[in-house]
């Protein structure tokens, strides 16, 4: 689908050698329907063609990192969430990972099998969100609506693990605050049985559809070189050919105890990203039941918190009955819990990629600094070589299945 | 399991390809889960030219600003760089004073560094030479200040119940 980009022979003068073609200049954004976020894209266009575009970003920028630098640890989660809010469970789990791989704590087993479920949950519905926005982009409506639900009813389960449904601040430095009740359990049986059949109806509508292969197949490919030299990671470098995956490549929750395939594409085309995407679904819930069997198995039913008494909040009636419970509970909230100096990097598999946390703590009640690797201000400045010589109608493809989030691009 | 897998031989060949270099390596340690490369300012872009072609790390996961207020070399930068058929991730680090912000980019080496390079800009006024468009990214254009550099208030800077000596510390 890639047109030439210098002008052609009817398009130029041919005696005084000028270029006839009238090019037009379109912003694409800041707040366009089809871009799915703020961020604005000055495109030069011949035509339909594109032949260069300027990025702007930044619209929702909150200084995450400042804001951290005053913060005690234990109140960072809830920026975190704000980064890519599609799979904020991640994003939490991810920073209580890093504080624990600081401190040195060790999670009991069962807690880290009841993180790999939410994390996995977390994924299908980050997935849902940007095949289903594929679909929408394409013309075909109905999965945007019908699909859609079921991350609905993943919210049901955060929302009943944690209160909230999109800004989660799911889960504690150490472990999880309180034991998931029944209904959480009911409810994940739920996704389990009713999102495969509609997943399969997802596929069946789309995967070998004459109309959406005509207009994914091809739009925006990278190799895979250009992909890793634009420090790609995620599903989409994983469409790009490279098996790159964080949960194999440096496991952490007791990921390398878990059977799973990586799905990798060939071209890097919207299409690969999209099926890409389509096979984690399957895989993630294979994760789920291979993690719900584990937990079925083990003779341990309720250690939910790692042995750090530094950490682990009282129980709620507690600090709402008692002087000792609230006295502690005050001081984890507001940081009184010492933390040793040092750097450490530590990285998970977010949504979209490699979700890493650069922490320098010198000893205090907040981090020294805070540095966050968001996985989609590093992929997306690809974007313009992307686009480069195709229709207008393919970059808007292009950039819904990069699944480019404005809240963890600008952070 | 905590932390990144240790790859001791492989830690191993860098350290003594780095101390073989020579005084321009100012630091080869271990320091908590990755080996840590300091390096002068000078040499840095050599450094992870090598490192890059030598050792294959060819993704460069992060890339990110420091600022130490009160110290003789004020300002720092972080390279985090990642060999992934390897598993192998290391950490470069140089400093430089607050007069020279300025290093040598390393969007020729990985085009990545080109975002990362302008944010390291924007927030902590760090200029890299060579950089093909070097101009604030998330910051408006004429924001007058590096909001990340320890000096920039966060919040209203006559507001002292936030310190930490009230907390004991």
């Amino acid at each position: 689908m890639k047109q030439p980009q210098r002008p052609n022979f009817w398009q130029r003068d041919l005696v005084e050698g000028k270029d006839l073609r009238e090019l037009t200049t379109l912003n694409l954004g800041p707040t366009h329907p089809a871009t799915h976020g703020i961020f604005q894209n000055v495109l030069t266009l011949d035509g339909e063609i594109i032949l260069d575009t300027e990025q702007t970003i930044g619209y929702i920028h909150r200084a995450f990192e400042k804001i951290a630098e005053r913060r005690p640890f234990y109140q960072i989660p809830t920026l975190t969430d704000r980064m890519n809010y599609c799979s904020a469970p991640i994003n939490n789990m991810g920073w209580h990972m890093t504080m624990e791989k600081l401190c040195g704590i060790e999670l009991p087993k069962r807690a880290q099998y009841m993180r790999v479920v939410v994390m996995e949950l977390a994924r299908i519905a980050d997935h849902i969100i940007c095949n289903t926005i594929i679909g929408q982009d394409a013309g075909a409506t109905t999965p945007f609506l019908y699909v859609y639900q079921w991350r609905e009813k993943i919210y049901d389960i955060y929302e009943e693990i944690c209160g909230a449904r999109l800004t989660t601040n799911m889960g504690r430095i150490g472990g999880w605050q309180r034991d998931w009740n029944p209904l959480v359990w009911e409810r994940i049986g739920g996704i389990l049985k009713g999102l495969p059949p509609v997943l399969k109806e997802f596929e069946k509508m789309l995967v070998r559809n004459r109309i959406f292969m005509d207009r994914t197949v091809n739009c925006g490919p990278l190799s895979g070189e250009r992909a890793l030299a634009y420090g790609f990671t995620g599903p989409n470098l994983r469409a790009c050919g490279v098996d790159y995956d964080v949960r194999v490549a440096d496991a952490y929750s007791s990921y390398e105890e878990f059977d799973f395939v990586i799905p990798v594409g060939q071209s890097g085309d919207t299409y690969d990203r999209f099926m890409v995407r389509q096979q984690e679904m399957w895989e993630s819930l294979s994760i789920i039941r291979q993690a719900l069997d584990k937990l079925d198995a083990m003779t341990d039913k309720t250690s939910i918190h790692a042995d750090v008494p530094d950490w682990m909040l009282p129980p709620k009636e507690e600090v709402y009955s008692a002087m000792e419970p609230l006295i502690w509970h005050f001081k984890i909230v507001m940081g009184e819990t010492d933390v040793p100096a040092g750097e450490i990097y530590h990285c998970v598999e977010g949504g979209n990629g490699e979700l890493g946390f650069y922490l320098v703590s010198d000893g205090g009640r907040t981090p020294f600094r805070l540095h966050l690797r968001r996985p989609c201000f590093i992929y997306y400045q690809a974007f313009p070589e992307m686009i480069k010589g195709s229709m207008l109608s393919d970059a808007i493809l292009t950039m819904s299945s990069m699944n480019v989030i404005a809240g963890e691009l600008d952070a | 399991m905590l932390g990144f897998a240790v790859k001791t031989e492989r830690d191993q060949l860098v350290k003594e390809a780095m101390v073989a270099r020579g005084g321009t390596i100012l630091q080869v340690e271990h320091e908590r889960d990755l080996l840590c490369i300091s390096v002068e300012k000078e040499a840095l872009h050599d450094v992870l030219g090598v490192l890059r072609d030598d050792f294959g790390f060819g993704s460069l996961t992060t890339l990110c600003g420091m600022h130490f207020p009160g110290e003789e070399l004020e300002l720092s930068v972080v390279y985090h760089l990642h060999n992934m058929r390897e598993g192998h991730r290391i950490r470069v680090k140089s400093r430089t004073a607050m007069d020279h912000p300025e290093f040598r980019t390393a969007v020729d080496l990985w085009p990545a560094a080109n975002w990362m390079e302008r944010e390291t800009w924007d927030f902590f006024g760090i200029r890299f030479t060579g950089h093909p468009n070097l101009k604030r990214i998330l910051n408006m254009e004429d924001f007058p200040a590096f909001p990340l550099r320890k000096d920039y208030p966060l919040e209203d800077p006559t507001r002292q119940d936030k310190d930490d000596s009230f907390f004991g510390r």
